[in-house]
């Protein structure tokens, strides 16, 4: 088991580095160029602009600005523009000039959000997606499976930022019934905090729980009808613990992986639901820094972004070898 | 029923202190039983098994009774069991033999309860030591299966659940019938997987499926369906996932686990093999349908039916190494649209021997072969027995 752990772990650590190599490729090797996008369009002048690119070492060589780079992330590294030294802690992921703030500092300010939003949409995914899914598998070739599977495909047919929008528009605002999305520190008024993550939580939780219904769906017809679940039956186990003790064990295995990716993929922001429910998340300030041609904050969010996928990733791996004792020996 | 026993012995009590002993003096004395069956084929005298605790078959404990289980689906109503009617009495082995498709598994799991209600229509009668069992609500049912009856399945592999420690599905098995703490539970899981001949219990306990060997696996698999001492087990193909030296093993383990527990077993197999070494009784199904039944003795010896003669035929023997093997030409009737008349009419080589269109007419009821007694088949054939001695029997070798 250690062993297994430690080959995951050297194998997502090389991932996070490879990670590292191509968004700092990507970003300052790649023709584009981040002085004049830091400089800005109208008021750069030819001072300075070469005030930003000595500054940012940027005429250095890249391998020597990839290590300043790196070595910030471990170390904190300081900013000189116009005569005043920043200095950016430890985890540095850069500095954004436009905010005039570190981006670690930025993502750390917005990442609440975004977790919030996403612990919210799991538990639902996780229950209400899962659970439903079961019944149908369990019920298979039913009306109700019928009709439930059909809805399903109904709902995720129609985009996304559709339906989000829709409920928005009509819900909360023409016909105020759900509370209008917005963010407040749980800390500073928990009441408040449910009610602006309520309806962001329902729209992402209630669209993507049609995928995890069919995804536990087929997972689950696939279990009830394996030998094993004969003889739980012929044990004497009452219907109730054969599909949820014995079937749903196995029948997890799938959609634990999928449930990972996905909740990996929202962490790195959920652009569509954060601009449409006005939350500051993490989705929000890419968009913004993407509008800003923010270089440095973009990269930060995609490393960091890629350093969660990876984390779930391993943490899948480990959840799969908790869940199935086979996967322990490969 | 009159089956040459040569050991006369009454379903004994378990006593716990004797269990080794019993099975240790009762496992080399199989060999010496072969005395008795001196007509009839290789299968039928090669290893009879030594006799039954319970010859004279007292009151059954299992009974069927014009069973019938009927798939509706999309092509039509599948017949898969037509009015199957046996009993088994405790401490006796019946033997149902058939090829895929005969109905055979089929009936089984109509036993246990297994189908699922509303993809099946089962009627008739199966009463368990007295009692009911079809219409019986599931709740009620969930009390008596692996209880008072269980099942070994033929695939251990697949049939254990692949997450779960073999101790866990014991321990779960027994806790189901038995309102007990784990302790007592776990000790009862380590006494079973002893019985069976688990080396080494406590460790096997927390091992998991794919950790054991095929054999082992079955071993652990007829534990858990022994853990509640079940009044009736149901073998479903018990062996044919295992290979050949294994096989030998698990028929031996069953055979004298049922001298101990005194349970009622129904063994499912087209190993006619198998059938010689185990049963007391044997059925033979066809198409859904009994077609032949009696003491194993009756019906391995002197069988009275052409599709019995066919298995027995397309039997490899040793002796007649170089000799093609004979087997029953064409395939069983589609069980959406059975044949008016007898079922096996179509593959039947002897059927121009029956006067007129009988045979493709008219169903044959299932009579004593002799006129009275309890060895049955259903046959228009006249003189089956001549047939059968003249012509079938030269060719088994």
């Amino acid at each position: 088991m250690l062993y297994f752990v430690a080959r995951r772990l050297v194998s997502a650590l090389s991932v996070v580095l490879a990670t590292l190599i191509a968004t700092f490729a990507l970003f300052f090797i790649a023709p584009t160029d981040p002085a004049a996008a830091i400089c800005g369009e109208r008021n750069c002048t030819q001072q300075r602009y070469e005030e930003i690119t000595k500054n940012l070492h940027l005429d250095r060589p890249k391998v020597e600005q990839f290590a300043d780079y790196t070595i910030g992330i471990f170390a904190g590294r300081d900013f000189t523009t116009s005569g005043v030294t920043q200095h950016c802690a430890a985890p540095c992921l850069g500095f954004s000039f436009k905010n005039d703030r570190p981006v670690t500092e930025l993502i750390g300010s917005r990442f609440p959000v975004t977790l919030s939003l996403v612990l919210g949409y799991a538990v639902l995914v996780l229950t209400i997606g899962v659970f439903v899914g079961s019944m149908a598998a369990k019920r298979r070739g039913s009306l109700g499976d019928r009709a439930l599977m059909t809805s399903t495909l109904v709902v995720s047919s129609v985009p996304y930022y559709i339906v989000a929008l829709m409920v928005a528009l009509y819900l909360t605002i023409v016909y105020p019934i759900l509370p209008r999305g917005e963010w407040t520190p749980p800390s500073e008024n928990f009441g408040k905090f449910i009610a602006g993550l309520l309806t962001p939580w329902l729209v992402l939780g209630i669209y993507n729980c049609t995928s995890y219904a069919r995804y536990s769906r087929g997972s689950m017809v696939e279990t009830l009808s394996e030998d094993y679940i004969r003889t739980a039956r012929a044990k004497g186990l009452s219907d109730r613990v054969v599909t949820y003790k014995h079937a749903l064990r196995s029948g997890l295995i799938p959609v634990v992986t999928i449930f990972g990716l996905d909740i990996a993929g929202s962490l790195g922001g959920a652009i569509f639901t954060e601009r449409i429910f006005d939350l500051p998340g993490l989705g929000q300030l890419v968009l913004d820094s993407l509008n800003n041609y923010d270089l440095p904050v973009i990269m930060g969010t995609v490393l960091v972004a890629s350093v969660i996928i990876v984390a779930m990733n391993f943490l899948v791996d480990i959840g799969y070898s908790l869940i199935d004792p086979r996967v322990r020996l490969s | 029923m009159s089956t040459p026993a040569p050991e006369d012995r009454a379903p004994q009590d378990r006593v716990p202190e004797d269990r080794k002993d019993s099975m240790a003096e009762s496992a080399p004395t199989s060999a010496d039983a072969t005395a008795d069956a001196k007509r009839g084929p290789s299968v039928a005298t090669r290893e009879r098994r030594q006799g039954s605790i319970n010859p004279s078959g007292e009151t059954p404990y299992l009974v069927v009774e014009d069973l019938a289980v009927k798939f509706p689906t999309a092509d039509g109503l599948v017949s898969a069991v037509n009015g199957l009617s046996y009993s088994v009495p405790l401490g006796r082995t019946l033997a149902i033999v058939g090829e895929s498709g005969s109905g055979k598994s089929v009936s089984s799991m109509a036993v246990m309860g297994l189908h699922d209600r509303k993809r099946t229509r089962i009627t008739g009668s199966i009463r368990l030591g007295g009692d009911e069992l079809v219409g019986l609500p599931e709740n009620e049912l969930m009390k008596i299966r692996g209880d008072a009856m269980s099942m070994v399945f033929q695939d251990p592999q697949s049939s254990l659940h692949p997450l779960y420690t073999i101790g866990n599905q014991l321990v779960e098995a027994y806790r189901v019938h038995h309102k007990v703490s784990k302790d007592v539970a776990k000790k009862r899981a380590l006494e079973m997987l002893d019985l069976v001949g688990i080396p080494n219990p406590p460790r096997r306990f927390s091992q998991y499926p794919h950790e054991f060997s095929g054999g082992m696996r079955q071993r652990a698999m007829i534990a858990m369906s022994l853990i509640n001492d079940p009044k009736l087990v149901i073998a479903d193909e018990p062996t044919t996932a295992l290979d050949v030296t294994v096989q030998a093993q698990i028929l031996d383990l069953l055979n004298n686990l049922q001298k101990e527990f005194g349970s009622a077993i129904v063994l499912i197999t087209h190993d006619l093999g198998v059938v010689a070494e185990m049963a007391d009784d044997v059925l033979v199904m066809y198409a859904g349908r009994c077609v032949e039944y009696g003491t194993a003795e009756d019906v391995l010896a002197n069988p009275r039916m052409p599709y019995t003669w066919g298995l027995l035929e397309s039997i490899p023997t040793v002796s007649a190494a170089s000799e093609r093997l004979r087997p029953i030409k064409g395939l069983p009737p589609s069980l959406l649209n059975l044949p008016d008349g007898c079922s096996f009419s179509a593959r039947c080589p002897y059927v121009e021997r029956v006067k007129g269109e009988l045979c493709t007419t008219q169903l044959p009821e299932l009579l004593p072969v002799d006129g009275a007694g309890a060895h049955t088949s259903r046959c228009h054939l006249h003189a089956k027995a001549s047939i059968y001695e003249a012509e079938v029997a030269p060719r088994l070798g």
